[in-house]
């Protein structure tokens, strides 16, 4: 069998070995080009964007009035098209793990505590300049039975829709230094360690609050509609700011 | 022209209910949506024929009448739009067309049995430069276990449209039946069945967009 081609040269394979759940799940067959018709260069995420600003806050948006317990972290980046364009009022979904490494979720039997003030997601439009911000907790490791002694590193789950359907990204935020990075093969499927780094939210003083929370920047570039082949940059954090 | 490099994806992972399924997601029409009812149902299946009870299901679908609801829709799709034109902004939505009750878009997870569902409006024909496309709905799956998310499209069974339809025309005649959504008998809405194969001899035709 043929594993079938990724859409990226640096994006993950579908089959990736150490990564267990692959091996089932992959499809063989290589994909189909699609021309870009009129159904590729539409997607839902203009019908979709809305959000309340009560909903960027995962410390509070539990709704029992008590904050939620952990390390008070805020989340800011941009969103960019691949040509450099911002994405303004674009639709961010996150959800993630308490500060124990625990989801709030019938499957998930890891043995830590519930946080009642936590429900761990959160949904906010970015502004004019394609700037979102998210307040939360950072979020526990947690245990999971991919191999022997198995843990995932500390990770917020991210979810845009873009202007299009290429847009479309579901991904994993990580935080700088974690030891855990190194040994996670969902982490480890990307081929390359640039675009592994893109993941990696960077620790910025300039956004952290005195007294008050940590700030870390991750910024996002989702693939534009147009059909044109990506070029390797050498500057791979060219929309940090 | 240089392009930023895309933020690679990863798996939605097995707890993705936590921020994206709400109830109601896979209902699509309002008793205001023009257009006939009808209900898509299936099975998401992995290599060994097992149900994946961990999937989620996105539609993305033109109104009755074949418009996207999106603003690259109004500017010209029926040409074709100009290349390398700026994609549209979310900013721009007050121009986009088609049915204002029916965003066009349904989010369903599976459940214990790998099954998903939506009541929706079958889409009208999506123009096309070289003619209208036949009906279909655009499909992406996510899952633990998928890296990326798989993109197909779902088409309906005895539409003559499929002849020259731009995207069937480039399936392999013996793969085309995979993203052929099949007519089911019963009561209530018409019911088209399309279940989704990961991997194996039936596998499902999916997309690089």
């Amino acid at each position: 069998m043929t594993p079938a081609h990724t859409v990226h040269a640096d994006f993950p394979p579908y089959l990736y070995d150490a990564y267990r759940a692959t091996v089932r799940r992959a499809p063989a067959q290589p994909l189909v080009q699609l021309p870009r018709t009129l159904s590729e260069r539409t997607g839902p995420g203009p019908a979709v964007s809305a959000a309340s600003a009560g909903d960027a806050d995962l410390t509070t948006n539990g709704g029992t009035g008590a904050q939620a317990a952990g390390e008070r972290i805020i989340l800011t980046g941009r969103v960019v098209d691949d040509g450099g364009t911002p994405l303004a009022r674009t639709l961010i979904e996150v959800w993630q793990a308490n500060a124990a490494g625990r989801y709030r979720h019938r499957h998930d039997q890891h043995h830590a505590p519930i946080d009642p003030n936590f429900i761990g997601f959160g949904r906010c439009l970015t502004d004019e300049r394609g700037v979102y911000r998210f307040t939360t907790i950072r979020p526990g490791a947690y245990p999971w039975q991919n191999h022997e002694n198995a843990w995932r590193p500390a990770h917020v789950h991210f979810s845009l829709f873009g202007n299009a359907l290429p847009s479309r990204l579901v991904t994993q935020m990580y935080f700088p230094g974690d030891p855990l990075l190194d040994l996670d093969p969902i982490f480890n499927s990307i081929p390359t360690s640039a675009a592994r780094d893109r993941l990696i939210a960077r620790y910025a003083h300039d956004v952290t609050q005195p007294s008050w929370a940590l700030g870390y920047r991750f910024d996002i570039v989702l693939r534009g509609s147009e059909a044109t082949p990506f070029e390797p940059r050498e500057h791979e954090h060219a929309v940090q700011r | 022209m240089s392009r930023l490099a895309p933020t690679p994806p990863q798996t939605v992972g097995p707890f993705f209910h936590v921020g994206l399924v709400r109830e109601g997601m896979n209902v699509m029409a309002s008793e205001r949506t023009e257009g006939e009812r009808i209900r898509i149902e299936g099975r998401v299946l992995d290599g060994e024929g097992k149900p994946v009870t961990d999937a989620m299901v996105e539609l993305w679908q033109a109104d009755a009448h074949g418009r996207y609801r999106h603003p690259a829709h109004a500017q010209g799709g029926v040409r074709g739009g100009t290349p390398g034109e700026r994609p549209p902004s979310a900013s721009d939505d007050t121009s986009s067309p088609g049915d204002a009750a029916f965003a066009g878009f349904g989010r369903c997870g599976t459940d214990d049995d790998g099954r998903y569902w939506f009541e929706t409006i079958k889409p009208g024909p999506v123009p096309d430069p070289d003619g209208d496309q036949a009906r279909h709905i655009n499909v992406a799956v996510f899952a633990r276990g998928l890296l990326h998310h798989l993109s197909t499209r779902l088409y309906f069974e005895a539409d003559p449209a499929h002849e020259t339809d731009p995207v069937l025309r480039r399936i392999p005649e013996e793969r085309r039946g995979t993203v052929i959504a099949r007519r089911t008998g019963g009561g209530g809405p018409p019911t088209y069945r399309f279940d989704i194969v990961l991997q194996g001899p039936d596998e499902t035709v999916f997309f690089d967009l």
